[in-house]
């Protein structure tokens, strides 16, 4: 994914001098050929993750279209006040690509991980949050930024994901992809937990009666709140999906529009994801989701009970 | 990188062009009841040789592709740029009147989206070399001989995001970005020898990659020699550490940490600053 993200940013650069990429320190390797092709317009500026978006936004208000990449942590958490004050409030056309967003870097701990990463970026005005659910979507969406005039954040995975996506669906930023029609209950996911979603999804269909739908919400923010409204009226239950804190996030986004608009007639609400809390194991990513109940087994188990509640 | 720092300090007269952008800063006072006065008188004679003398602008396109950039990093000395921009004509001298004000233009920090002039959204501070450094990238891309010049507090670069952005523009070789400190010695809460002494600053910007020079920033003459001979070195960025007089042109404002900003301030306040200016 991470790869096919700077894959597009190199299209892009080879038909746009406007594009460039800025980098904090990456792997050895990155980016190499627009290195050599361009290299006026690639920037590699060391651990300054602070320095970075302000010179992204020097570089924007110029009439560039600056692509950043770092740890999704440090692009988010480390310069927030960058990417409020120099990226938003100017609301220029910067691109923040995260690298492991989630629990990627399980190994590494709580410092690297990046579970707040999407509340906190949807937190600021301006500001569009996309997670992408595999690389072909990723193929789909990056070249989409081009011409945004506001800055974005791109959550990265993993890599090596399941392709899920469908390319007859296409892809738009802001519009939810209807990965599975809503039966019963409708299970809204981000990133990478749409694949969870939708093995959950079928294990559930599989064990017998329980008829999930599957929204990918790729775009947190804005959100597609034409569809989340056109399906809660058509659902008994909706249960949202992601690899990030409760506090803030798809489930709190979605919370929110169905208590604001429509009170008492919302459907009931289950928000599965990270407890706020820090993380306190390593091993994989998986061996994380595991732990906080967001693998498809333990989804399934989860949608299961929150629908014996409510569907009588 | 030779020093011409002789430094004078309180005392010395202000000309009349000097009184009268302060008197402008003082109407501004006025008009929110408020502002970062001592912050402002420091930085007066920097900006009235920049636009008088040096920075390219054209104040009926403010955003002119080809003028020379400058931003004030040490967004809450805004009043002194308000001064110079209704000066130069970017807009009427009777905004200042509703500085602060709920429905004006002129917040307490200038915003980039609000004011023409005003080239970024400053007040957090240690934001404003890193955007210098972008435009100075963007203008080397571009071919463009625009200069961009960025004016930071001495509190300000307590930051550390300015060294990392000095780091980078040193790396760059940016001979197009001038980095000017206004080093009033006084920061908020006391002098900056107390709470974070920058010394030694000129070693400091010339180990990250700086030409450096020493000024009298009070004395228009020296500005205007030293500014008029930028680059100083043909490959480097420029830093100018700019001696000032924080609260300069009041005599119980200058040096004086409690007039780093006033608030409440009353029409008697204000009439004794004029007269003072007179």
């Amino acid at each position: 994914m991470r790869k096919t993200s700077l894959d597009s940013v190199y299209e892009m650069a080879r038909h746009d001098p406007r594009v460039v990429f800025i980098g904090s320190d990456l792997g050895a390797g990155t980016l190499d050929t627009f290195k050599e092709e361009m290299p006026e317009r690639f920037f590699m500026e060391g651990v300054t993750e602070q320095n970075i978006i302000g010179m992204a936004a020097g570089l924007a208000m110029e009439g560039f279209i600056p692509y950043v990449n770092t740890i999704a942590t440090f692009i988010t958490r480390r310069c927030f006040e960058q990417v409020a004050v120099d990226l938003c409030l100017h609301n220029l056309p910067v691109r923040l690509i995260g690298n492991g967003g989630g629990l990627v870097y399980a190994p590494l701990g709580p410092t690297h991980l990046a579970v707040e990463d999407i509340a906190i970026m949807r937190s600021l005005p301006n500001m569009t949050v996309v997670a992408p659910v595999d690389k072909e979507e990723m193929a789909r969406f990056v070249p989409q930024t081009l011409d945004m005039p506001g800055p974005v954040y791109i959550r990265l995975a993993k890599g090596g994901d399941p392709i899920v996506s469908r390319a007859e669906n296409g892809f738009e930023i802001g519009k939810a992809i209807e990965m599975r029609a809503p039966g019963d209950i409708l299970l809204i996911a981000t990133g990478v937990m749409t694949n969870r979603a939708l093995d959950a999804a079928a294990a559930l269909e599989a064990a017998g009666g329980l008829n999930c739908g599957v929204l990918h919400m790729h775009t947190v923010k804005p959100l597609d709140e034409t569809a989340v409204l056109d399906l809660a009226g058509k659902v008994k239950g909706i249960v949202t999906l992601e690899e990030h804190t409760l506090v803030g996030g798809l489930g709190s986004a979605v919370n929110d529009l169905l208590g604001d608009r429509l009170g008492r007639d919302a459907p009931p609400v289950l928000r599965l994801g990270i407890p706020d809390r820090f993380p306190d194991k390593y091993g994989t990513q998986d061996d994380l989701l595991g732990y906080y109940g967001l693998q498809p087994d333990a989804i399934a188990n989860s949608v299961r009970e929150f629908a014996s509640r409510h569907l009588g | 990188m030779t020093s011409e720092a002789h430094i004078r300090l309180v005392g010395d007269d202000l000309d009349e062009r000097s009184l009268a952008l302060r008197r402008l800063v003082v109407r501004g006072l006025d008009g929110g009841k408020r502002g970062h006065l001592g912050s402002a008188f420091s930085l007066i004679e920097i900006l009235r040789v920049l636009y008088d003398d040096i920075l390219r602008f054209d104040a009926k396109q403010p955003r002119w592709a080809d003028r020379d950039r400058c931003i004030l990093s040490k967004g809450h000395g805004c009043l002194a740029l308000y001064a110079i921009l209704a000066d130069k004509g970017f807009f009427p001298a009777e905004e200042l009147d509703r500085f602060c004000r709920f429905d004006g233009m002129l917040g307490g920090h200038p915003e980039r989206a609000k004011v023409p002039g005003v080239e970024a959204s400053t007040g957090a501070l240690g934001h404003g070399l890193s955007i210098g450094l972008g435009q100075a990238l963007a203008m080397r891309l571009q071919k463009r001989d625009s200069r961009v010049v960025v004016l930071m507090g001495d509190g300000e670069i307590n930051e550390g995001s300015v060294w990392e952005a000095a780091m980078s523009a040193g790396k760059h070789r940016l001979s197009n970005l001038v980095a000017m400190v206004d080093y009033n010695k006084l920061q908020s809460y006391d002098r900056t020898a107390v709470v974070q002494d920058l010394e030694p600053l000129t070693d400091k910007w010339r180990a990250f990659g700086f030409a450096v020079h020493e000024v009298d920033g009070h004395d228009v003459d020296q500005l205007r020699r030293v500014l008029s001979s930028l680059p100083f070195e043909g490959d480097k960025p420029s830093a100018i550490i700019c001696h000032t007089v924080k609260g300069r042109g009041i005599a119980e404002a200058e040096g004086n940490p409690t007039w780093h900003h006033k608030s409440k301030i009353s029409d008697d306040e204000v009439a004794a600053m004029y007269a003072e200016l007179d």
